[in-house]
């Protein structure tokens, strides 16, 4: 086996082999879990139907972040205080039993370390390299970032991994998306993916496995890399990986779950080996320069439709395939923008940061760069804040980061998915706009009728100041 | 999970391409925690359209959906299956899917068919008028009443599955030793596995 180069993909899928059928189908081993209170609830129900039990606990880690509201969760006195939505409250009350019925470890709604499931796992040192990791959720993606085979799964899977602690599962294609050269001035990781996602469109990842190299995406720090991995799901990918290095292993190093001592030492060794040998071979390989990589934004109602902030609104008419050409002209038309308008001039009511793209600290610093001695411009009517997990929330106040944010008009929450997806209170109005640091910008994601614009949270400072989609590299010293 | 073989009658004549998870059933419907009544949701945004294909009494019941590539994109909502599910649907035909979405249809017995374009193109055709589409999995072929015929391919343990209506978690199961053995060995060769509990 270790005589044929292997891809780090590979390397890790052939650790996790527990037994393969004669088709190729493997059962896979899976060492993470994490589950959330929106697509557990009917996992649960189909483990007590059958009467079965929850096989690893200890490797299952429960956290509730789809809807809970943001806004304060413990009144003065310190008792928390009730979800005024009858059907979320029972959603968090399904997932608090199903919890401890099945004695799986959990993170409470007002514990310091609740927040975005994509957050917790890698900040609670959870997530690891070299592991296999699933979750009820599309951006599971994120915890590539570290180095992991990590994707999301449904409910049915969910369920299948709480009763065996395994996947059955086919090997994947893989894709190397390599992003050579320095990024300039003012472009961040969350403008490299969009870029990705622009190059090889919505679907063309598909049946692959992504992994990001070059030395853009070595030189990102862990946060920026969840962030990459995090979108490759919008690509089409399951999973987009990226080897894990010095950065990597000094970013987990002594966080709460992490291994420590010995253990440690022979975790470092074992993530040593994991990077693509010299040799392997990609099935697919698409490459991005630096150089052709600006402050981005989307246009549409699809991750793909990416455009440099610099840009203008595209002509559905020059788009060469006819279902493209008609998606183009559906999603202006849905947008309210008009073929050849500067994005610039696009002007924007709401302002979001946030969601498991861009909600960790390096985000929140990024956007507070921005708009220290800054206001909001008047025409934005909304804009919030949302650390990913509370523990954020305390490091960015211990910064001073909340003051900024405050002082220039914008709201500082709970942690929490919010306006990422529009299931918890903390919606976009219909036909309003809004610059928002999440990952998608599908119709009516944010709410019914809103319109999204994806960016990162530099942009979506800068948005929040002029009032407009604002080229962040003007307002930057 | 109920065997499949044979689906026939008419088909929604959707054909709209990238048709993501939070189309086929927005947000809110989400908080549910049962599986049952997705149905009324399914589609919504498209229902507020006037003449959508899906209030057309035309197409009532369909117990195929005809759509363009990319199918089930976007969020690993389960809730995307189980609303075409409780709206009757048993087949999906489309181009390609999202992996995810065609994972989570055929655990929940509703089959996805992948044909080329023009494929999909004649069999829109077909389904406007009203007319029936057949689908037989045993020998992986849609049918019209128009000696139309289109072959597709399936991954032969989910064909298997799907017709003998296997639960995958009692087949896991049955490996039970063998996951128990991975585990043993596991924790000899990467102790560093089980996570440390918070301090
Ligand atoms: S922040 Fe958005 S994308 Fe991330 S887990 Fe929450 S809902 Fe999903």
């Amino acid at each position: 086996m270790a005589t044929k180069p292997r891809t780090l993909y590979e390397k890790i899928w052939d650790d996790h082999v527990v037994d393969r059928r004669s088709d190729g189908t493997c059962i896979v081993y899976i060492d993470r879990h994490l589950v959330h209170e929106v697509t557990s609830p009917q996992a649960f129900e189909g483990l007590r139907r059958e009467g079965r039990k929850v096989r690893r606990p200890d490797l299952t880690l429960a956290v509730p972040d789809h809807n809970l509201p943001t806004t304060p969760r413990l009144d003065a006195a310190g008792n928390r205080l009730p979800i005024a939505d009858q059907q979320s409250a029972q959603q968090l009350a399904a997932l608090e039993a199903n919890v401890s019925a099945f004695g799986v470890p959990y993170i409470e709604a007002t514990a310091k370390q609740q927040g975005i499931v994509h957050v917790v796992g890698p900040e609670q040192g959870f997530s690891l390299p070299g592991t296999t990791i699933v979750c009820g959720d599309s951006h599971t993606a994120s915890h590539g970032g570290l180095g992991a085979l990590a994707f999301g799964i449904g409910t049915s899977e969910v369920e299948h991994v709480l009763a065996t602690q395994t996947l059955q599962l086919a090997p994947s294609r893989t894709m190397e998306v390599r992003v050579e050269g320095t990024l300039g001035f003012g472009v961040s990781a969350k403008d490299v993916v969009l870029a990705v996602i622009g190059k090889i469109g919505a679907a063309g990842g598909t049946g692959y496995v992504i992994e990001f190299t070059g030395s853009v995406i070595r030189d990102l720090s862990v946060e920026g890399r969840l962030t990459v991995s995090n979108m490759a799901i919008e690509g089409g990918a399951r999973s987009g990986l990226i080897a894990p290095d010095e950065t990597t292993f000094a970013y987990l190093k002594g966080r709460p779950m992490a291994p420590r001592g010995p253990d440690w030492d022979a975790a470092v060794a074992y993530w040593r080996t994991l990077p693509t040998d010299a040799g392997a071979s990609y099935d697919k390989t698409v490459v991005l320069d630096a150089a052709d990589i600006g402050p981005n934004v989307t246009w549409g109602t699809s991750p793909e439709d990416v455009v440099a902030i610099t840009g203008v609104v595209p002509d559905p008419a020059s788009f060469a395939d006819p279902g493209k050409r008609e998606a183009a002209a559906k999603s202006l038309a849905y947008m309210g923008l008009i073929p050849g308008m500067r994005m610039e001039d696009v002007a924007i009511e709401n302002i979001f940061i946030g969601s498991c793209t861009n909600s960790r600290i390096e985000d929140l610093r990024a956007a507070a760069a921005v708009l220290k001695g800054r206001h909001k411009a008047e025409n934005v009517k909304w804009a919030i804040v949302v650390p990913g997990s509370g523990l954020v929330k305390v490091q960015a106040e211990a910064e001073g980061l909340d003051r900024i944010f405050i002082d220039s008009g914008l709201e500082w929450r709970e942690p929490g998915c919010s306006a990422c997806l529009g299931m918890n209170p903390d919606k976009v109005p219909s036909g309003e706009r809004c610059a928002s640091t999440s990952n998608r910008n599908f119709v009516g994601r944010q709410g019914p009728g809103a319109r999204t614009h994806l960016l990162s949270p530099a942009m979506a400072a800068a948005a929040a100041v002029t009032g407009r989609l604002t080229d962040v590299r003007t307002l930057m010293g | 999970m109920n065997p499949v073989t044979i689906i026939e009658g008419c088909a929604y004549p959707f054909g709209r391409k990238n048709v993501d998870t939070d189309v086929i059933i927005p947000a809110e419907w989400l908080k549910t925690t049962t599986r049952a009544g997705l149905g009324k949701g399914a589609f919504e945004v498209v229902r507020n359209e006037p003449g959508n294909v899906f209030d057309d009494p035309k197409f009532a019941d369909a117990p195929v959906l005809i759509a363009g590539d990319n199918f089930g994109c976007g969020s690993s909502r389960e809730h995307a299956a189980w609303a075409l599910d409780d709206m009757g649907v048993k087949a999906v035909i489309a181009p390609s899917f999202s992996d995810i979405f065609s994972g989570n249809a055929y655990k929940n017995g509703i089959l996805t068919v992948v044909l080329p374009q023009a494929a999909i193109d004649r069999l829109m055709e077909v389904a406007g008028r009203g007319d029936p589409i057949h689908i037989n999995l045993e020998h992986q072929s849609v049918t019209t009443r128009f000696q139309d015929r289109f072959s597709f391919k399936i991954d032969p343990f989910r064909k298997s599955c799907l017709i003998n209506g296997t639960d995958e978690i009692g087949l896991t199961l049955a490996s039970a030793t063998a996951i128990g053995n991975y585990e043993a060995r596991t924790a000899t060769v990467r102790p560093w596995l089980k996570p440390e509990i918070a301090a």
